[in-house]
């Protein structure tokens, strides 16, 4: 497959004001991503997504290592023209209008009058900004801005999204909103990076993910590959069960959670069909038993965590 | 191409501050106290209003051009407006030229709304229109470009307080340096007189714009001084917009 990205070594520091000292915002990163992939990029506040980013679009400078857009060089401008950008939580010019500020990128993309006037009118409906087109923008929610963020960054129908938080400040319809819109573009056959910790976009989107933390990669590859497969636990859900077999499985140090009449216990894969049995004959109606695979969740946690060690 | 839409946006948000409607509403309200000064004054009618009325225009533009300017650079970045800009095909020095000119653009039509104010209000009292101070509002124009250039060199690595600051005595110095070169001379110090040459080399001569009291009075020019004039403060602008770019050219846009 083509690489649309490719990264070696990528270093940034910067450095800090008082005290004098360098900060590594980025170490090493080594990435690729392939053409009409969707890859997403993982990892809590201040990790280098949106400095992986800013390199990627030679808004910084790197400190050491290279960059490749489509094979070449990614200082090139007309790379640029590829590639749309959605920075987090967008800002734009607070007395501009929506439709003025969308005349605009059209323009700095050298899209001519007439196909600008109707990219703009359709983007505005697919947004859903048709009805404020002639407000100024600084009349805009959050939600909005995020709205008006993604169609600059599709103006242009570029081959190459980077989508910095895409789904932050939006409500779950926004959300649901934004990431058809992410498969659309991606049954077209456009190359996405996009970064989040909102783990459940990355399970229903992502071709690959790539987990980063204090500025360095720490896992990356597809869902289901950086998931152990096996089963960890089970879940059982159990109804009527006797006061002192609760009692008893909580002295044996079972997690268990009472609710009303049903008791929900987590039994790790060895012990699993002993329990099972044994509950059943002190007169438990089963209402339901279910695997418990590693989430990415469990992931992320046990990465963070093992950093933080 | 870039460059003009660019500028043309800049302009737009510039016009549709708020800020700059109250700063032109005081400067026609000096325009029009000029004319209660006139009417205290003995001698020839309407030259007050001449001298106050080119002095607002000069203030006031320097004024807006110190404001809007200083936060041209600074503004985008602190607001990360500028991610949008600069992550499509535009080269950085298109964003430094179509700022520039945006503000200028902007100066121009406050200069136009000062002009005009004053020019009725002449006409009201000479019953003429004062063409004569045409050239003198010009070069008050040219200067104005100057200080705007000044203004966005500062603000491409400096906060808004420290360029205005810098700005404003580049304007007051500007209005100085022949006197610092006399100072130099008479100081007797070697060292002293090379510094302020040098000083007065390196800090635009605003002085050279000033001709509202010749205008005023009637002092003719010399032949092609204009064209000296706008020619010095042309190349004096290229130079500091230049310098502009190459510091922004090596930023990080954080």
């Amino acid at each position: 497959m083509h690489q649309i990205i490719k990264t070696i070594d990528l270093t940034k520091e910067f450095q800090s004001s008082f005290p004098f000292r360098k900060i590594t915002a980025l170490a090493d990163l080594s990435l690729k991503v392939t053409q009409g992939e969707v890859f997403g990029f993982l990892g809590p506040n201040g990790s280098g997504k949106t400095t992986t980013f800013k390199l990627l679009l030679g808004l910084l400078y790197p400190t050491r290592g290279k960059i490749f857009l489509w094979g070449e060089d990614h200082y090139k401008i007309e790379l640029k023209a590829k590639i749309g950008f959605l920075p987090e939580s967008p800002y734009f010019y607070n007395y501009l209008k929506a439709k003025e500020y969308l005349n605009l990128c059209g323009q700095l993309f050298e899209i001519n009058a007439k196909e600008r006037h109707n990219k703009i009118n359709t983007l505005l409906e697919r947004v859903g900004l048709q009805d404020h087109k002639n407000a100024l923008i600084k009349t805009y929610s959050k939600g909005m801005l995020q709205r008006l963020g993604l169609a600059q960054a599709l103006i242009h129908d570029p081959e190459l999204l980077i989508l910095d938080e895409p789904m932050s400040g939006l409500d779950p319809l926004g959300r649901k909103e934004v990431r058809d819109i992410m498969l659309e573009l991606k049954a077209q056959g456009k190359t996405i990076i996009f970064s989040t910790h909102i783990l459940s976009d990355v399970e229903t989107v992502c071709d690959r993910v790539g987990i980063i933390i204090k500025g360095s990669l720490k896992d990356c590859g597809p869902i289901e590959k950086l998931l152990n497969p096996k089963i960890k636990s089970f879940e059982i859900c159990i109804k009527g069960l006797p006061i002192e077999t609760i009692n008893n499985l909580r002295e044996r140090g079972l997690p268990v959670i009472q609710r009303g009449e049903e008791t929900f216990i987590r039994v790790e894969e060895a012990g699993v069909n002993d329990v099972l049995h044994n509950l059943l004959k002190k007169g438990g109606e089963l209402i339901s038993f279910i695997p418990q695979k590693e989430t990415l969740e469990d992931l992320y946690v046990s990465q963070i965590k093992s950093i933080e060690k | 191409m870039k460059i003009i839409a660019l500028a043309i946006n800049t302009f737009r948000e510039a016009i549709r501050d708020k800020v700059l409607y109250s700063l032109i509403f005081f400067a026609v309200l000096m325009i029009g106290i000029s004319v209660i000064l006139d009417n205290l004054t003995i001698g020839e009618p309407t030259k007050i209003i001449k001298d106050f009325g080119l002095a607002s225009i000069e203030i006031f533009g320097v004024l807006i051009a110190i404001f809007v300017g200083i936060g041209l650079v600074y503004k985008e970045m602190e607001r990360k407006t500028i991610y949008n800009i600069l992550s499509k095909p535009v080269h950085r020095y298109q964003f430094i030229i179509g700022k520039y000119l945006g503000l200028v653009l902007t100066l121009l039509v406050e200069v136009l709304i000062m002009s005009i104010a004053l020019f009725s209000i002449l006409y009201f009292y000479e019953g003429k229109i004062s063409f004569a101070l045409i050239p003198a509002i010009g070069m008050i124009f040219v200067a104005l470009m100057i200080i705007t250039a000044f203004a966005l060199l500062f603000s491409a690595f400096s906060t808004p307080i420290l360029s205005g600051l810098f700005t404003l005595s580049f304007f007051i110095i500007g209005h100085l340096t022949p006197d610092l070169l006399e100072l130099g001379k008479k100081a007797g110090s070697r060292s002293l007189q090379y510094l302020t040459e040098v000083l007065y080399y390196v800090i635009p001569n605003l002085e050279y714009f000033n001709i509202k009291g010749q205008v005023v009075h009637h002092v003719p020019l010399k032949e092609g001084y204009l064209y000296l004039a706008s020619l010095y403060g042309i190349l004096y602008i290229s130079v500091i917009v230049l310098l502009s770019i190459v510091i922004f050219q090596s930023r990080d846009i954080k």
